[in-house]
């Protein structure tokens, strides 16, 4: 439907910094655990074969119990393994804050997201334009999105580029995101919300400047705009939804969809 | 609004007419309770099964009905387990042979009943049978609480069932999140019904927990000293202690969730206030000390079995005592890594992940006690060793991939992905399941007098083990090529081929499960050959070995004299077991009474009539739960006594056969 060739394992090949760094924390600390995982394998193994009953070669003390030395050892090496991924997590988690600007040398798109049934809307307030289920961006340039959600919680992800977070209605939620290559990358909500869920996905489009310039074009001679009328049809719950783009979008739309929220029943 | 009798009950909303594999679901379910209704009638055999077993109060008793509740529950969850499988394996760019509607139920149901309903009465039922004897008792502290516990969690079991043949039952998960779970996104009866099943049993696992803690701490044998306790008792301890703190939690939350969908009010709601990070933030905190409750027992089972069948004393008891008591303590500590992604600042996110990961420091302690334990052993390769063996490989698997969901900007990639899904079945399937499989051989000697056949168990075992591999580690693959969980249907063709693998490990595991179905009938036709007349078929170490089996309904005619942590084992090495006493003494026990199965039934009447809204029906029947329990505690005579004669009787038998069994 979005005519996307998705990377078949974008968490083992992300295409962008955030999403490296992510992926290469888990493999440090997979590498750091497996100082306690292969012992534990090996000595499993090692003593089921040494010390059973039918002709192992072990030795057999029933009376020994315990030992001071080995139960510190048992402490101490786990405890240690500990510290040491705990420090990493503490400086990970702040470089990694999802709320973070990311740095790049130039000013980051801003674009706020909205969690429908079942289907993303994304508004470029920069180019007063909006688009449904493609979000297109320029390689390159940081990411910033705002996210919220016009129904049930969503949580917007492009595995790709970086990890997710919830989109919850009278709320907004921040993402930075960063693609170093163009490309086309799924995205989608993995928040389970109702019968059309597995079809909730978009298409991530990060592209050249001038493609971008182009993609900006195409979607300002779309005849549809996005005014509050427009917005409610859109929000009612629709499947497989088609891509589609709005010219022009009522002021302060974003905020608006909090702000129904607060106080009042939305109609 | 117009009032009706039946509430919102109407056979058009009623039936499952809604998916063919739905309406054969809720045959299945009529054929079963029928057949169970038919045999027992057939064999005439209602006053016993009512007389004996039902209105009993004996805490074995009433743990074997607990186990057999577990077992029935674990049938129906892993029948939803295989459909879903085969759903993804076929699922790809079609909707499979299951409609959304169908699928979102059973993964709801399946979780539900996988954790409430096969889990918590599998560990409530093994620690009635075995926490008493271990610690020297006759019985647990308040043993008609134990049986309203038992029918109350019975009453919640019923309610799930009965969901797929009236009406629907949630598509919210076992979780529930709202606002999906409010009415305004969820009017059906689907939520109501997971609501008041966990009402209902939850009050029952809090009721448990109160009563074990009570057990331990007052009910304990001359000489038995905390730290002379076994393992298991430390667990259930702990475990208990978990279910009266978080248990309550859990009861409060979905009461208000309950409020907000019937007298629209709003806690949760995404208007007027609601708020629904309250919700998960409250769940939570149930439901990560729940993952404790349900594996700190299966630890006990595993000291216990590592002990007995390597022949040799527990290493580092201390430690182990310590470390399930930290995990105790800190598993309160971490319920925020359930939703790192919320927004929260990189702050606290970081506090939590790091509280999370303490918690593998005790868990790794106790991992390398059980391999010291087993070093310089002499290792027996009973069943249930094997599921010790099993589970300490593949846990330490399921725990490594818990420390990287703890890492939060790891987590922000795997969260709600099928390698989420794949952690947990990593740590509750090997850390829970194995070890009530492991407990459920090792006892079954004690609880019913013949032990069962190994060969068939080792069989179950391999099954078990390698389906478990090929079933869940596919899944950690697709959660690195971005498969969400819960979807029914998906676009991604590279999906495909580990799902298939996926289904296929869930048909090795039905044949583990055959397994184990053969092996019990296998068992109780040859069982005149397999009887334990010893009571102690594997050298124990600890006092239930001690006691007949199966027990005498008084466990101990005298209460045995402890003077070290493997209390049997310094027994038998001073000689002095199976003593006769020089004189015995009456023993009062707790009569029998038909209270709990009572209110059992008027919980159930109370909470389908709360699905429904029949508002009249409910309100009777919640009075009547309580006139029940009131009439109970005026009833004066709720014990028996067993004179001093009946007991030598027995007893005296007792010696004959283990005089004869020597003389062999
Ligand atoms: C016996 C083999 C089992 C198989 C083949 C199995 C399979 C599954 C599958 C396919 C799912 C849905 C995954 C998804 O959302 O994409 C699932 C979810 C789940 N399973 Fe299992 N499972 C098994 C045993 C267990 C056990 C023993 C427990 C707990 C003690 C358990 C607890 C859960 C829970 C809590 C969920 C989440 C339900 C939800 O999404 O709300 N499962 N399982
Ligand atoms: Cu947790």
């Amino acid at each position: 439907m979005d005519g996307c060739t998705p990377i078949r394992a974008p968490i083992l090949h992300p295409a962008g910094p955030v999403a490296l760094a992510e992926r290469d924390l888990l493999f440090t600390a997979v590498f750091i655990m497996l100082v306690v995982l292969i012992p534990v394998f090996v000595m499993t193994f090692l003593f089921a074969w040494r010390y059973r009953a039918s002709g192992g070669k072990g030795r057999y003390t029933p009376n020994w119990f315990y030992s001071g030395k080995i139960d510190a050892l048992i402490w101490l090496v786990p405890a240690a393994i500990v510290v040491i991924l705990a420090c990493l997590l503490w400086s990970e988690t702040h470089r990694l804050d999802p709320y973070r600007q990311l740095n790049a040398g130039t000013r980051p798109l801003e674009v706020e997201a909205v969690a429908q049934d079942w289907k993303w809307l994304f508004i470029y307030p920069e180019h007063g334009i909006a688009s449904v289920n493609e979000l297109a961006f320029p390689a390159g340039r940081p990411l910033s999105l705002k996210i919220t959600s016009d129904t049930v919680m969503n949580s917007f992800f492009i595995p790709a580029l970086g990890g997710q977070i919830y989109a919850m209605a009278g709320m907004q939620t921040r993402l930075n995101l960063l693609a170093d290559r163009s490309g086309c990358f799924r995205g989608r909500n993995m928040q389970y919300s109702g019968d059309g869920f597995p079809d909730q996905h978009f298409a991530a489009r990060a592209l050249s400047a001038e493609a971008f310039e182009d993609w900006v074009a195409k979607a300002r001679k779309s005849p549809e705009r996005l005014d509050a009328t427009s917005y409610r049809a859109l929000a009612a719950p629709s499947r497989d939804h088609p891509v589609s783009y709005y010219s022009g979008v009522a002021p302060r739309l974003f905020d608006s969809i909090i702000a129904k929220y607060a106080g009042q029943h939305p109609e | 609004m117009e009032m009706r009798i039946l509430g919102r009950l109407t056979a058009a909303d009623a039936l499952p007419l809604y998916s063919w594999v739905a309406i054969g679901g809720a045959v299945v379910t009529i054929l079963g309770f029928l057949a169970i209704i038919g045999t027992i009638t057939w064999l005439g055999k209602w006053r016993y099964v009512w007389t004996e077993w039902l209105t009993s109060l004996d805490h074995k008793r009433i743990g074997i009905l607990y186990v057999m509740l577990a077992l029935v529950m674990l049938l129906r969850g892993f029948v939803d387990a295989i459909m879903m499988r085969a759903q993804q394996a076929f699922a790809l760019n079609s909707g499979g042979y299951l409609p959304p509607e169908h699928f979102d139920q059973i993964f709801s149901s399946h979780g539900t009943i996988m954790v409430f309903f096969m889990a918590m009465p599998f560990l409530t039922g093994l620690i009635n049978i075995i926490v008493p004897q271990q610690i020297g008792a006759r019985d647990v502290a308040f043993p008609f609480m134990n049986s309203v516990s038992l029918w109350l969690t019975a009453a919640g079991a019923g309610l799930v069932l009965i969901s797929l043949v009236v009406g629907r039952f949630s598509t919210a998960g076992w979780t529930g999140y709202p606002p999906y779970s409010g009415a305004g996104y969820n009017p059906g009866v689907g939520v109501d019904y997971w609501i008041w099943a966990i009402q209902v049993s939850g009050i029952g696992s809090t009721l448990s927990g109160i009563n074990f803690i009570v057990t331990i701490l007052k009910r304990r044998a001359p000489g038995m000293k905390l730290m002379r306790m076994p393992l298991f008792c430390w667990t259930t301890l702990a475990s208990s202690i978990l279910m009266v703190f978080a248990f309550p939690a859990l009861t409060v939350t979905t009461a208000l969730l309950a409020l907000d969908r019937i007298f629209d009010m709003h806690f949760f709601t995404n208007t007027d206030g609601g708020n629904l990070m309250n919700y998960i933030n409250l769940f939570w905190i149930w439901g990560h000390p729940e993952v404790y409750i349900l594996i700190l027992p299966a630890f006990g089972i595993y000291s216990g079995v590592v002990s007995t069948f390597a022949a040799k004393r527990l290493f580092g008891y201390k430690s182990l005592v310590y470390a399930t008591m930290a995990i105790a303590l800190l598993s309160f500590t971490v319920w925020l890594h359930h939703f790192f992604t919320m927004g929260a600042s990189a702050g606290v996110n970081a506090f939590f992940g790091v509280a999370t990961m303490v918690i593998a420091v005790p868990t790794g302690v106790k991992v390398f006690d059980w391999l010291m334990t087993l070093f310089r052993g002499r290792i027996t390769f009973h069943p249930s060793m094997l599921w010790t063996l099993g589970f300490i490989v593949t846990f330490t698997i399921g725990g490594m991939t818990g420390v990287l969901l703890a890492l939060p900007p790891a987590d922000y990639l795997m969260h709600n992905s099928t390698f989420l899904v794949a952690h947990f079945h990593n740590m509750l399937i090997p850390g829970a399941l194995f070890g009530y499989l492991a407990g459920y051989m090792y006892w079954f000697p004690k609880a019913f007098g013949f032990t069962l056949d190994e060969r068939w168990g080792k069989r179950a075992f391999w099954c078990w083990i390698s389906g478990f591999y090929l079933a869940f580690m596919p899944l950690y693959m697709l959660g690195f090529m971005g498969m969400a969980r819960r979807m029914e249907r998906y676009d991604v063709a590279a999906w495909q081929p580990p799902l298939v693998i996926a289904a296929l490990g869930a048909a090795v595991i039905l044949a583990g499960i055959a397994c184990l179905v053969i092996q019990l009938i296998a068992s109780i036709r040859t069982r005149e050959r397999r009887r334990d007349l010893t009571g102690d078929p594997w050298d124990g170490r600890t006092l239930e070995w001690l006691t007949a089996s199966p027990p005498a309904p008084y466990n101990f005619a005298v209460l045995p004299q402890v003077r070290d942590i493997d209390a049997l084992h310094e027994m038998k090495r001073r000689g002095a077991v199976y003593e006769r006493p020089e004189r015995y003494e009456d023993i009062l026990l707790p009569r029998n009474t038909g209270a709990g199965v009572l209110i059992g039934g008027f919980a159930f009447v109370f909470g389908f009539s709360a699905v429904w809204h029949i508002w009249w029906a409910a309100a009777a029947a919640l009075l009547a739960l309580l006139a029940a329990a009131a009439a109970r505690s005026f009833c004066d005579r709720t014990e028996f006594r067993l004179s001093a004669s009946e007991i030598q009787q027995i007893e005296e038998r007792r010696l004959r056969q283990l005089a004869g069994e020597e003389a062999l």
